[in-house]
């Protein structure tokens, strides 16, 4: 699923590392989720967009309307 | 590399295992050998060995319910479904080469092995597929 994550993190300074450890999950998570090649949770979808202070679709693009990027 | 604690408690559990597999197989055989083991004690010795492999089942299944990184989780449940495809696969076609009478037969408790090997067959076609294999940090 594409998402802004690399961009949300890069407007931070956090390498996948420091993501990793604030979301408490694997540095190999984070840059699955990043590369999209894994597509997380519900819950850890809703723990990465508390993190960053926006909604869900905010940071993942529908995959039903792939038109309509992450703002 | 960093090891999630469930991982560690895997790597824990599987050593401890292992160790204790080492000990059964060596009083069964040892027991066998010296002609010491008869009757029920005898059929007991023989699964000895089998119960510590067992375990290294269950250490799996614990891991996967221990395991909080979904990720990684999702990475195992793949390489383990690939381990059972594998050793099946292989044990089937091997059953039918044997009743044919055209390989040799093999004990059936290397259908476990198989599948031990299937755990990094698994993890092979993690790294190729996605990327990565579980235990990568």
């Amino acid at each position: 699923m594409d998402n802004r994550l690399r961009i949300l993190r890069a407007e931070r300074s956090w390498s996948q590392q420091d993501l990793a450890e604030r979301l408490e999950v694997s540095r190999q998570s984070v840059n699955a989720i990043e590369t999209g090649k894994y597509d997380p949770s519900l819950p850890l979808a809703f723990r990465i967009a508390e993190l960053f202070g926006l909604a869900i679709e905010e940071i993942f693009v529908s995959p039903s309307r792939p038109t309509s990027r992450a703002v | 590399m960093t090891r999630s604690p469930a991982a560690k408690r895997y790597n824990r559990r599987v050593i401890r295992l292992s160790l204790l597999y080492a000990l059964f197989l060596v009083i069964a055989v040892s027991g066998f050998n010296r002609g010491l083991l008869h009757g029920l004690v005898a059929y007991f010795a023989a699964v000895l060995p089998a119960l510590p492999i067992i375990g290294v089942f269950g250490a799996i299944g614990l891991y996967l319910v221990e395991e909080q990184d979904e990720y990684v989780r999702m990475l195992m449940v793949r390489q383990s479904l690939w381990a059972s495809g594998f050793a099946l696969s292989i044990a089937t076609v091997w059953g039918f080469l044997e009743s044919f009478d055209l390989v040799n037969h093999v004990d059936a408790y290397y259908i476990a092995v198989l599948w031990f090997g299937g755990l990094g067959f698994g993890a092979c076609v993690n790294k190729l597929t996605i990327g990565s294999a579980a235990g990568q940090g």
